[in-house]
């Protein structure tokens, strides 16, 4: 007390936590470390981003830009390109989004307005343990159980019924194998519905409910008032959602590993295996040893694959916290 | 506008077709713990735990994947726990308005959904290939860095639930900041931060990924971290993608293990967040 009191009186400027004993060695070796983490984090992004770039350089320097825009995957003659692995992994994603998107609409619609109070934390955390179910066990789940439901029960009806049309019958086109496209699409959707669904909740409980009664004193129907309300009042929050999902299913490996066929080809097809960057990488590392120009394209591979990611989460960030700031 | 009764009609349609999907997640959830416990309960006998693993038809278990697991997230977790902590703090207290807290929590947010492959990748350029192999330490590095964004992410979000008035009242009385941190505003926070750390190893636990380029497995027994190290989700990825069924009947052991610990984990987290407030 006395410190601080000769302190004040001597006009001293220093804080008084400066004139207690702990405090003097404590706290600036509290305060940098606290300071140390928060630059780490900044410097680990930094450090992967060029990691990977360096490690691809070689791949880009020997082929070029064209790296890029070519769809040779051959390692007997050492030719790669990445386009088909970005088209797979954009496609399968897509798939994902589509799928997805009304059943997160709509478990969102009945998570807010019908389900009744005790029951909405029960199942609201249910849906939030599919986000929790590790990827390889979707893989597995997908591989030993949906990929021969699908081609026993789901492609061949499909193929008898759009194959012989044109222009979409190339979406359906090939031999119904259960695993690809459409089958990787689906596994992807279960894994990042519980990731947009509780952002859609989390926005739609923010709508002042001064809104929803106002349209609800004038007639409106609960639909009505989710869909003209509730959903418009969060729609940019829900977009960023919407794109949180995307950039999630771009980067699923073990998942789609399993159950996207991994072939190396690109198809139109629904039904065609195909190949995603993060499947591509796990699955052909095994036979690219050091310094082979293979593990250098791979390297290039994860570094594509990581640009997209970051545009796509920035771009998500941007819009979900657009509404908060 | 529609007559009355076809907005009810549509209203009462959207609504059952709403249900249903809740229903069919309800049901997704169930179908693939079903799917666990019909295939992984069968083959998990004390052997799993027992013995190492053998080559096909030879019997034999998860112990070194299940040991090496448990090393490599208890490393991962005293490595990334700490800074995890301290880096949350940061976002929630000095770094607060600041550029470099902005940044970092945007950074954070990145590597929070950024693919856990590439930490793998980024380990085995920066750790395996200068250092000569794979070992446990890369493995358990990768883990590290996947763990680091979920507490940073609960750690703040946690802390900036804790009074405003509640630090005031500690600095009021002379507290240097290291002491407020500590015995106020992280004590207050306890439950959610241990919340944040109970899913960090939760993630840790699944990734199999990042594993396959830095620890690489092991079917040996090994507690050496400067060599391979197996790891229940890698030997999970190996036994299911093998032709005999001795092999793929222990990946379904060990995927069920693997998952009711996961969600064990979080439905723990959960009720303990729920009982700390």
């Amino acid at each position: 007390m006395d410190a601080t009191v000769d302190g004040m009186r001597s006009g001293s400027a220093e804080p008084i936590s400066k004139a207690k004993g702990t405090g003097r060695i404590a706290d600036p070796i509290f305060v940098t470390l606290l300071w140390a983490s928060g630059i780490f984090v900044l410097i680990l992004l930094g450090l992967i981003i060029a990691e990977l770039f360096k490690g691809g350089l070689p791949a880009l320097q020997h082929f070029g830009l064209d790296f890029i825009w070519s769809s040779a995957w051959n390692p007997v003659t050492e030719n790669f390109g990445a386009l088909v692995m970005i088209y797979g992994t954009l496609f399968s994603a897509i798939i994902a989004v589509v799928v997805a998107l009304p059943l997160s609409f709509g478990i969102a619609f009945f998570l807010t307005e019908i389900a009744p109070q005790p029951l909405k934390r029960p199942i609201g955390v249910a849906v939030q343990l599919l986000a929790a179910v590790p990827s390889i066990i979707y893989g597995m789940w997908g591989f030993f159980v949906i990929v021969p439901l699908i081609a026993a029960y789901v492609q061949p009806p499909l193929i008898d019924l759009f194959g012989d049309l044109p222009v979409i019958g190339a979406l359906f086109a090939g031999p119904p194998l259960g695993s690809g496209m459409l089958t990787a699409g689906l596994i992807l959707a279960v894994m990042i519905l519980p990731f947009i669904t509780a952002m859609f909740v989390e926005t739609l409980e923010s709508v002042p409910p001064m809104l929803k009664e106002s349209a609800y004193g004038i007639g409106a129907t609960t639909y009505e008032v989710y869909k003209n309300v509730s959903v418009p009042y969060g729609k940019t929050a829900m977009v960023g959602a919407i794109m949180l999902g995307l950039g999630r299913a771009l980067g699923e490996t073990m998942a789609v590993t399993f159950v996207i066929g991994n072939a190396t080809r690109m198809s139109a097809s629904l039904f065609a295996p195909g190949a995603t960057i993060a499947s591509t990488i796990a699955n052909e590392f095994p036979e690219a040893p050091i310094g082979s120009l293979k593990l250098t394209s791979l390297l290039q591979l994860g570094f594509i694959l990581f640009v997209i990611s970051f545009i796509v989460l920035a771009l998500s960030r941007a819009l979900v916290r657009s509404r908060l700031d | 506008m529609a007559s009355l009764a076809a907005r009810r009609a549509t209203d009462r349609a959207v609504k059952a077709i709403s249900t249903g999907f809740a229903v069919f997640a309800l049901f997704l959830l169930g179908w693939i713990l079903w799917t666990l416990l019909s295939r992984g309960l069968p083959a998990l006998g004390s052997n799993v735990f027992t013995q190492v693993t053998k080559p096909p038809g030879q019997g034999g278990g998860l112990l070194n994947a299940i040991v090496g697991s448990l090393i490599q997230i208890g490393i991962a977790m005293v490595i990334g726990g700490p800074i995890g902590i301290f880096c949350g703090t940061f976002l929630a207290e000095n770094g607060r308005g600041t550029k470099i807290g902005a940044a970092a929590r945007f950074v954070n947010d990145i590597l929070l959904s950024a693919p856990s492959i590439l930490v793998g990748l980024f380990i085995y350029t920066l750790l395996v290939v200068p250092f000569g192999g794979f070992s446990g330490w890369a493995g358990s590095l990768a883990l590290a860095i996947l763990v680091i964004p979920v507490i940073v992410r609960t750690t703040e979000d946690m802390l900036n639930l804790v009074p405003v008035g509640l630090r005031e009242a500690a600095f009021a009385l002379g507290a240097p900041q290291w002491k407020v941190v500590m015995f106020i505003t992280w004590r207050a926070a306890r439950a959610g931060i241990v919340t944040g750390v109970l899913l960090a190893i939760a993630r840790a636990a699944g990734e199999t990924a990042p594993l396959l380029f830095t620890s690489l497995g092991n079917n040996a027994m090994s507690t050496d971290l400067s060599k391979p190290m197996a790891s229940l989700p890698i030997a999970i990825y190996q036994f299911a993608g093998s032709p005999f069924d001795d092999w793929v009947s222990l990946a379904w052991a060990g995927a069920l293990l693997i998952t009711v610990g996961v969600l064990v984990l979080n439905v723990a987290s959960r009720l303990f967040l729920a009982r700390g407030h």
